[in-house]
């Protein structure tokens, strides 16, 4: 295996979504998980209102989205995530890049970077 | 109290209240079918139409529809604050029931027709011009087509147009105006369609055809065989627009769903809402099964052709039902349904048809002429459409700061 696997996580707001999956699919990404996270970083909560009565939120509704990737260069992942998330705003989100031992499809038993074409 | 009938009285009552019904059930129908970010937002435009409009009607609205006649265009400010409008019946409206509860099963159709239109510009309108939106669409536009059929000396009724419980009032004003605010107010950035949740837009759906027997058989205004007419007619063209509407998409796409099925419901109950009171069960089958037909294909291929972006078909089922109710009551109205009515194109009368014609070209023309200048007016004053970041983040915590749902707790 001499092609090397990447995982990248990304993790943002949940508004930030349907642009990221835009810009995605146009360098190419064609597989993804997305689910639904709540969380807390460096931004603070905010405020809702229940009836009258303001309440502090902590945890905030925000997205992850892993995608494995081999063919398609990393830095060019990570600059696309980065160019569609910045606003320059705590909140913006975070992208975390890991390497992946092995990928296997079930369905057929391939293994490493055949797995993902 | 002379002339009072208790029966009448309590029938009216009850169709009232079934007609108030209908808005928490338009919120949870329109509710269902946006955003999870944006349900409380739609929701709100309901609930504030109840609550605006109800005040709206019986400080002036009530009088601009209903009061003394001017030219025959609008009624006069003499029973603005319900000055002079008691428990005694007034003969011109309802013979049987106090003045009172007239105003009352009146009003209901003022809120359902101001909360109908928003289903158009759902997902994108600033609240403050939403409200503005109400009170002057409500006051400039609802009260004067109101007189113009209903109101004792209203030019349309002279005329003899046919409205029994609001095809034309309710459901061809608030149609052209949702399409024209849509156009007006622009597209949302993503305007595929999106519902979080149809079991709750279902239920919605249910509900409104449930409230609108209130709607249709309460339009008697009395508990009499004419209501039960309308009652059953009202119940026939909704199944009927239910069947066509999921047959189309049965043939066309292959798939029957339930948001559809119960979509038809609706275009059906709008179909019928001019002429309940005056044809027969037979007669509603059929426009029904038309109503759901033409709701169908103004959705899914007028819609996508000429790419306004009403939200959730305001126009394509109230506008375009609407407008074939008022033609479809003009062929199959019977005096042999309703003495007080006319025959339509079916038993030999054109004159009722050419007049419905009239009165369609009237309030379409009327409705999106005003809509158009009420919202350039509003936009003098107050944006009319949310940010583009607060459209991102959904109208829900940007607008009213509260979160419809939390997954962790």
């Amino acid at each position: 295996m001499t092609e090397k696997i990447t995982k990248v996580d990304i993790i943002t707001s949940p508004n930030r979504l349907e642009d990221l999956m835009d810009e995605l699919d146009k360098i190419g990404v064609t597989g993804m998980t997305v689910s639904n996270v709540s969380g807390c970083g460096l931004q603070r909560g905010h405020k809702e209102y229940y009836r009258g009565t303001p309440v502090e939120i902590k945890l905030l509704a925000k997205v992850k989205v892993e995608i494995v990737i081999c063919e398609i260069p990393v830095d060019k992942l990570v600059e696309t995530v980065k160019k569609v998330l910045y606003t320059g705003n705590i909140g913006d989100g975070k992208i975390f890049v890991y390497d992946v031992v092995n990928v296997i499809r079930i369905s057929d038993g391939t293994e490493g970077i055949d797995a993902l074409r | 109290m002379e002339g009072l009938n208790g029966a009448d009285v309590g029938f009216v009552i009850f169709a009232a209240s079934l007609i108030m019904f209908m808005i928490p059930g338009l919120a949870l129908f329109y509710g269902g079918m946006v955003k999870s970010k944006n349900v409380l937002s739609s929701t709100l435009h309901s609930y504030m139409a109840l609550a605006v409009i109800s005040l709206q009607w019986i400080l002036v609205g009530y009088s601009l529809a209903f009061g003394p006649d001017w030219n025959g265009l609008i009624g006069g400010l003499n029973w603005a604050f319900l000055k002079d409008v008691g428990m005694s019946v007034n003969p011109d409206y309802a013979a049987t029931i106090p003045h009172l509860l007239f105003v009352v099963f009146q009003m209901m159709f003022a809120v359902i027709t101001a909360a109908v239109i928003s289903g158009a510009f759902a997902e994108r309108m600033r609240f403050p011009a939403f409200l503005l939106f109400l009170v002057l669409w409500s006051t400039f536009v609802y009260d004067p087509v109101a007189h113009w059929i209903w109101g004792a000396g209203g030019w349309l009724k002279q005329l003899g147009v046919l409205d029994f419980a609001g095809g034309f009032v309710v459901e061809i004003s608030s149609g052209i105006a949702g399409l024209v605010a849509a156009i007006v107010i622009g597209k949302r950035r993503r305007t595929r369609p999106d519902p979080h949740h149809i079991p709750m837009a279902i239920l919605g759906g249910g509900i409104l055809w449930f409230g609108w027997f209130g709607f249709n058989a309460g339009s008697a205004l009395a508990a009499n065989g004419i209501a039960v007419n309308a009652f059953l007619t009202t119940n026939t063209a909704a199944a009927a627009g239910a069947i066509s509407f999921v047959t189309m998409e049965w043939i066309i796409n292959k798939k029957p769903t339930a948001l559809g099925t119960v979509s038809g419901a609706i275009a059906g109950l709008v179909s019928i809402t001019g002429g309940a009171g005056y044809v027969t069960p037979g007669s509603s089958l059929i426009i029904g099964l038309v109503g759901g037909l033409l709701s169908f294909l103004a959705i899914s291929r007028l819609k996508p052709k000429f790419g306004y972006d009403d939200a959730l078909d305001a126009f394509g089922c109230h506008g375009v039902a609407g407008i074939w109710g008022a033609l479809a009551t003009a062929v199959f109205a019977s005096i042999k349904v309703n003495p007080a009515g006319a025959d339509g194109l079916l038993y030999g009368n054109v004159e009722l048809f050419r007049n419905h014609l009239i009165a369609i070209g009237a309030i379409v023309v009327y409705t999106a002429v005003m809509t158009f200048v009420i919202l350039k007016a509003i936009s003098l004053v107050t944006t009319l459409r949310t940010k583009k970041e607060e459209e991102t983040e959904g109208l829900d915590i940007s607008l009213h700061g509260e979160s419809a749902y939390n997954a962790l707790n």
